[in-house]
């Protein structure tokens, strides 16, 4: 047990999914030729100014109500003064002492533990655009371009509590946060094309101490494993630090994923004074409360109470649930396929086995798969009616998954029907019984191990056509005559 | 009389008579800038061939009547802040020497959809930041009434262009009377809007939430007539007004029985000049005459107008003008890295007033001033708004001096703050956001042109317009219109 209890705080920011930038009509598709989505706005020329998109506002409001925040009745707009080549207008417009959501939480889970983090606010902001260099980096490149595509992309920054008390809890939190901002569909959240980025600060405190230590804040932290690995590290190192009896500096560190460290970028000293102040260009919003009531009516079930409830409803595993409403597409699939073959437990087993075995070979999501729900349906009542074995139902799951057609349709073209007409066994039973009559006599004097011999060589025979529920019954039959 | 010499409202006339083309018109003008521009400089930049082609344009509109407006193929002259598409725009300042906008602001849009020629973009102190003129990086500008004496500012190349005979009628722009003070100085008729009448887009920022621009004229009928024309909400500009805007020309009646005006008198205290003083009174007496009430009111909080006024327009301009960094356009002084770069370009490319302002501006909204100045400036500036609206709940318009004195001589003001105190009696219209209006009432001495102002609560533009009008028509009778 460590004497030092580790406190965490995260500063997420992620892309709204409006269609267009937040303060003029140029597109926010993702690509695109350099500096080609730009207008005299997203540039910041001379007398161009901002007007508000309205949907950005939604978003930000939809996003905080589904993390419990309150929406304040008024917030507004402020500058935050920086010059940097990828801000157009030296100045971000942000918002710093009226946000649009303050005061929420997020309940996660973590090895079976139900936690909660609060949300301290979270505020609507433009995006800055790219700065592409020459070499690989700033430093050492003989001249670096602009690409402004990305320049005013409405974002938010959801900045949390210092409530994450591991690197482990900041993952799970994070994970939960992800999955929340996508049921709400105001954010695709891909870190990969940076729709989602995080900092963390990072402080220790001696176990029992209420004052919070000396906290650094990490930058640069690009996927979930890079966040817990660089927590991990930084939590190490400060310890280390302590236990050597010296004092941590508040400074900004980055996280080098290739060395697996953190180093400093700038101390608190260099940290910038951004003189924020009221944007004159744009006017406070006054948020309807009748609006804030439709959009939280309008919220979709969240991860959390979406899991409880299949639990609940379709007696799945703790597990099992928390793997099929990781994702809002994976669940509704399962929904829809429960609608019309109700086994719940067996549609979980299909699709987090041979299903999401299928869809990672192909590199897909379930939104881009041809089977449909009813499809999946449809070939396990068909499995359920003995027409044709488990076996069997994985390959024309996998027809299924390439082609798009019905199960029926593959069962014919294969010719795989199950044989359940005893008649048309009874014959190759008779048969393989009579070629064994060692192993025969042997299960007739109790070797119940050998039922499962003579099961397998009938479906040998068959090409495993044969219903073995069907041969069971006839080499019992058998085993009653004789005695 | 030559065409040059003519109002708009001539011009018209002389237009739907046929007696003249725009053609015609647009020559006289471009004739008498060639006599007259080497002394006066009113123009940064002179389009004569759009001008020309505009003007055949409009023409040919004419043959076919398929006229875009009442004032279609009037040539006009435009302040060089106002983003002109393919056409050079400057704001007096090096940084933006060689800036060719790809974008129109909406007043252009306006001027253009309305079949005006523009002659050419107009001089003017660095970014509006001036009272003289003194300050354009580009050209000396010379009050056409006396050459010796400068035009006012900071659109004084508007003002000296529509005195010098240059261009019938202009725009310019007022953060803090940047068009009703030249106006004063060259004996125009100047009319700062009420904020948020006439479209910021396009306009470039020195004080966002004061700048606003205006028209400038020979008479009161062609100030009505070009509000007519640039006025009205702009979806572009949220701190546009959505409201019907009346006809400014209609208002003009010459009835101004039962006004009730306003002498405050903080605005006629010490520092005001005799000669000015008497000849504001002889105009009230004639207002009084036309069958106004006079009386006079306090407005005490004009004590710390100047002061409000520089910290907060300074702060403001220090955030506009941070985009001017040498990244996309304008001038760029090549570093070794991009920091050096932004502070090599600023300091070779802004001038001494523009870089006091910006300094100060810093500093009034960095950590631990932020309260000091810059909040409570805005709270000065509050008290200063509720001392007008109580001073408009007993009186429709108040008379005041446009300057405490007539036009100076080019370098007479030996220091910023003596600059700064002949804006003294325009400022706190901008800080209020009212409207106001600078009309010629008599001459001094020296034969230079006394201003007076006519302030009115927001969105009495008409009020304003029929006074002066009124006034106008009464020197008219006694056959002294331009004295
Ligand atoms: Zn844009």
């Amino acid at each position: 047990m460590s004497k030092y209890e580790t406190v965490i705080g995260l500063e997420i920011h992620t892309e709204l999914l409006t269609k267009s930038k937040i303060f003029c009509g140029c597109t926010t598709e993702f690509g695109g030729d350099p500096n080609s989505h730009c207008c005299p706005v997203c540039l910041g020329l001379p007398g161009a100014l901002p007007v508000m998109n309205q949907q950005a506002i939604e978003y930000a409001v939809s996003a905080g109500l589904a993390l419990n925040c309150r929406i304040p009745r008024y917030n507004k707009f402020d500058r935050k003064n920086y010059f940097y080549p990828d801000l157009p207008k030296a100045y971000q417009i942000s918002q710093f002492d009226l946000p649009i959501c303050v005061d929420g939480f997020v309940e996660y889970e973590l090895e079976g533990e139900r936690l909660r983090a609060g949300i301290t606010r979270a505020h609507l902001e433009e995006e800055a655009g790219k700065s592409v260099h020459s070499g690989n980096s700033i430093l050492g490149s003989d001249f670096s371009l602009m690409d402004y595509n990305r320049s005013g992309i409405p974002l938010i920054e959801i900045v949390t509590e210092p409530d994450l008390r591991s690197p482990a809890q900041a993952r799970s939190f994070l994970e939960q946060l992800k999955s929340i901002l996508e049921y709400t569909k105001v954010s695709d959240c891909k870190m990969q094309e940076g729709s989602l980025r995080c900092d963390a600060n990072v402080s220790l405190r001696p176990v029992g101490s209420l004052e919070l230590g000396t906290k650094v804040e990490i930058k640069n932290l690009n996927s979930f494993k890079a966040i817990e690995r660089a927590l991990e590290y930084e939590v190490h190192r400060q310890a280390q630090v302590y236990d050597q009896g010296g004092r941590i500096v508040q400074e900004t560190r980055a996280w080098d994923d290739v060395a697996g460290i953190t180093v400093t970028m700038r101390s608190k000293e260099e940290s910038h004074d951004y003189r924020y102040f009221p944007d004159p260009d744009l006017v406070p919003i006054e948020i309807d409360a009748h609006w804030v009531e439709r959009l939280t009516d309008a919220l979709p079930e969240l991860p959390l109470a979406k899991k409880q409830r299949f639990i609940e409803s379709y007696g799945l595993s703790d597990y099992e649930a928390g793997v099929l409403t990781a994702s809002q597409d994976f669940a509704l699939f399962f929904e829809q396929t429960v609608a019309e073959y109700q086994n719940g437990k067996d549609v979980a087993n299909w699709l987090m086995g041979e299903f999401s075995k299928l869809l990672n070979n192909a590199r897909i999501t379930i939104t881009d798969t041809q089977v449909t729900p009813r499809q999946l349906a449809e070939l396990l009542m068909t499995i359920d009616k003995g027409l044709i074995s488990g076996t069997q139902g994985k390959e024309v799951l996998s027809a299924m998954f390439t082609s798009g057609l019905n199960p029926s349709v593959i069962i014919k073209d294969k010719g795989m029907q199950q044989i359940s007409d005893s008649q048309a066994l009874a014959g190759v039973v008779d048969q393989i019984l009579a070629d064994n009559p060692k192993e025969f006599e042997r299960l007739q004097q109790g070797n119940e191990k050998l039922l499962g011999f003579f099961v397998g060589q009938v479906m040998k025979e068959t090409k495993g056509k044969a219903n073995p529920q069907v041969v069971n019954q006839i080499i019992s039959e058998r085993l009653r005559e004789l005695s | 009389m030559e065409l040059y010499q003519y109002t708009a409202r001539q011009l018209q006339q002389c237009l739907s008579d046929n007696e003249v083309t725009s053609e015609m018109i647009v020559n006289s003008f471009l004739a008498q800038i060639e006599r007259v521009e080497q002394e006066i400089g009113a123009f940064i930049t002179v389009t004569a061939d759009q001008a020309l082609e505009a003007a055949k344009e409009s023409d040919i509109r004419r043959r076919r009547n398929e006229l875009v407006s009442p004032w279609d193929g009037i040539p006009i002259a435009v302040k060089d802040n106002m983003s002109t598409k393919g056409i050079k725009t400057t704001c007096g300042s090096k940084i933006l020497a060689n800036y060719v906008p790809p974008y129109d602001g909406t007043v252009i849009r306006k001027l253009k959809a309305a079949g005006l020629p523009l002659l050419g973009k107009t001089n003017l102190d660095e970014f509006a930041m001036g009272s003289s003129t003194e300050n354009s990086a580009f050209a000396k500008t010379c009050n056409p009434v006396n050459w010796a004496k400068v035009p006012g500012g900071s659109s004084g190349g508007s003002a000296a262009a529509v005195a010098g005979y240059e261009a019938p009628w202009s725009l310019g722009s007022d953060t803090g009377g940047s068009i009703r003070q030249p106006a004063s100085f060259c004996g125009l008729i100047g009319l700062k809007p009420t904020y948020g009448l006439v479209s910021r887009y396009g306009l470039v920022a020195y004080a966002s939430s004061f700048d606003q621009i205006g028209p400038l004229g020979r008479s009161v009928e062609d100030v009505a007539d070009l509000m007519n024309i640039i006025s009205g909400y702009d979806q572009l500009d949220s701190t546009s007004v959505n409201r019907d805007c009346p006809n400014y020309a209609a208002a003009l009646t010459g009835d101004i029985k039962g006004l009730r005006i306003g002498l405050p008198k903080e605005y006629f205290a010490q520092g005001l000049n005799d000669a000015v003083k008497a000849a504001i009174m002889a105009a009230v007496d004639k207002l009084v005459a036309a069958g106004a009430v006079v009386e006079e009111v306090s407005l005490p909080m004009t004590e710390y107008a100047i002061e409000t006024y520089y910290l907060i327009t300074s702060a403001e301009a220090s955030s506009n003008l941070a985009r001017y960094d040498g990244v996309r356009y304008g001038l760029r002084v090549a570093d070794e890295d991009s920091i050096t770069m932004f502070k090599s370009t600023r300091s070779a490319g802004f001038g001494p007033e523009v870089k006091r302002r910006i300094m100060l501006g810093t500093y009034a909204l960095s950590t631990g001033y932020y309260d000091a100045y810059y909040k409570k400036a805005q709270q000065v500036r509050t008290l200063m708004r509720r001392e007008f609206a109580e001073a408009f709940a007993k009186v429709d318009i108040l008379i005041t001096p446009t300057t405490p004195t007539t036009a100076f001589g080019f370098g007479e003001k030996k220091n910023s703050l003596e600059m700064y105190l002949s804006d003294i009696y325009t400022v706190t219209v901008n800080l209020a956001g009212v409207p106001a209006l600078s009309m010629p009432v008599g001459k001094d001495q020296e034969h230079l042109p006394i201003g007076m102002q006519l302030i009115g609560q927001h969105f009495a533009e008409e009020a304003l317009l029929n006074t002066a009008y009124t006034l106008e028509q009464v020197k008219l009778k006694e056959g002294c219109v331009h004295e």
